[in-house]
């Protein structure tokens, strides 16, 4: 039950408290950048949840299995990155033949997900926050969940602002940052909620 | 970019196509680590090694490299110097390494880098590809010491972790909070693309040029399946 809880709390602190995208600043360029529709921001918050869920998978027992192991552990930037491209590449190719139904849907956005800072993020940080297997696919999960509401949310406003009238030298990226903002300060506002969850 | 001699080229990183304020690249490190002066300048400077590094290496193996699979390549050259650099900040500057945290390995990602080795480095000689990954980095370092500045000095009453005494009872704490950092940095585009009125090639929205995988993502997939969608 101890663990169960625990894995709650990893699970909602990584969703609202420490969200990547607007606690941590990690995903910053296709949060502002595929934001626009709904449909759009779905899609890439799906994908990037499932590319960061296997990401761990495969991370993990690297970094404790081979890296560790063999006092590598200094290759871990190298090994992760390539480790990460490869199998968005290769998760890619999968989807494309077999289901082009569900290529149609997440497989456009895989290749913009291959340098994502969050995937490499959410990998380096189960490992320096001491995961063990179970706790870290909790917590890239939970990333992933609160990558996805971001989006989600944030597209809903930048709609908003499509049909205002927004000052000259504002248009465009400026605007959309100082959107982002309001969103963070909301999420701002959930700080408390995990730590007092069990209490 | 015709008839470019090699100080032009060094200053178009800097001021007319400045990576932050100008092309929008890189922004997670710009907003991550502006909490400080300190913290910026040191980021700036191990982003510019990086990218000096990777550009000159790249452009000297830009006819070896084959095409099909030069994208693993540059990442793989540009995580080796990450490392380096990495290793380098923990042995001679611990304090340094700890407040970066993450974000130093996540060079590697920064999308600045991955952008100059594939739109100038792939093409240009090692002279002109070294100058442009100093300009690119010098104008990376001074944007983010601009937005830090404007953060830490109105935020946390200090500079460089210094304390400033006489506006420590006006701070405005939000600025260094996460929404802060979003608020001064949208600020500062508009306040560039005021002062440069028409003069720098203004982005206007994010497109598949300014997008930090455009050299992975074969262009047409992206531009086609957001039509699509």
């Amino acid at each position: 039950m101890e663990g169960f809880k625990s894995l709650i709390v990893i699970l909602l602190s990584s969703v609202l408290v420490n969200n990547y995208v607007l606690s941590r600043f990690l995903g910053i360029c296709p949060f502002l950048g595929v934001s626009k529709k709904i449909n759009q921001a779905v899609g890439m918050g799906v994908s990037v949840t499932l590319v960061m869920l296997l990401a761990t998978v495969v991370t993990w027992p690297i970094q404790h299995l081979v890296l560790d192991n063999f006092g590598l552990g200094y290759l871990q930037t190298i090994v992760f990155i390539l480790v990460i491209a490869s199998l968005v590449q290769i998760l890619e190719i999968i989807l494309k033949k077999f289901s082009p139904a569900l290529h149609q849907g997440l497989g456009v956005y895989l290749p913009l997900i291959t340098t994502n800072c969050a995937v490499l993020g959410v990998a380096i940080n189960n490992i320096t926050d001491g995961y063990n297997f179970v706790e870290s696919l909790v917590s890239s999960l939970g990333c992933g969940l609160g990558f996805l509401l971001a989006m989600v949310l944030f597209s809903g406003l930048r709609s908003k602002i499509d049909e205002s009238e927004v000052p000259a030298n504002f248009r465009g990226v400026a605007i959309t940052l100082i959107a982002a903002s309001f969103i963070s300060l909301a999420f701002m506002g959930l700080a408390g909620i995990v730590d007092n969850l069990f209490a | 970019m015709k008839k470019n001699n090699c100080l032009s080229v060094m200053l178009n990183g800097i001021l007319k196509e400045n990576p932050v304020l100008v092309l929008i690249l890189g922004t997670c490190p710009t907003l991550a680590t502006t909490t400080n002066v300190f913290g910026a300048f040191g980021m700036g400077i191990a982003t510019l090694m990086v990218l000096i590094c990777s550009n000159i290496l790249i452009s000297l193996l830009r006819k070896v490299i084959p095409d099909n699979v030069r994208i693993p390549c540059y990442i793989v050259i540009i995580a080796g110097f990450v490392t380096v650099v990495q290793m380098v900040v923990h042995a001679f500057l611990p304090e340094l390494y700890d407040m970066l945290g993450v974000y130093l390995a996540l060079i590697v990602v920064n999308c600045i880098i991955l952008g100059r080795a594939e739109m100038f480095a792939s093409k240009n000689t090692v002279v002109k590809s070294a100058l442009d990954g100093l300009g690119m980095g010098i104008g990376f370092t001074l944007a983010l010491c601009a937005i830090a500045t404007v953060r830490e000095v109105l935020g946390a009453a200090s500079f460089g972790g210094n304390a400033i005494a006489f506006l420590s009872d006006y701070k405005i704490e939000f600025l260094v909070k996460a929404p802060g950092g979003m608020v001064v940095y949208g600020l500062m585009i508009a306040l560039v693309g005021a002062l440069t009125h028409g003069k720098s090639p203004k982005k206007k929205e994010f497109s598949c040029a300014g997008c930090p995988s455009a050299g992975i993502c074969h262009a047409n997939t992206c531009a086609e399946g957001k039509e699509e969608v």
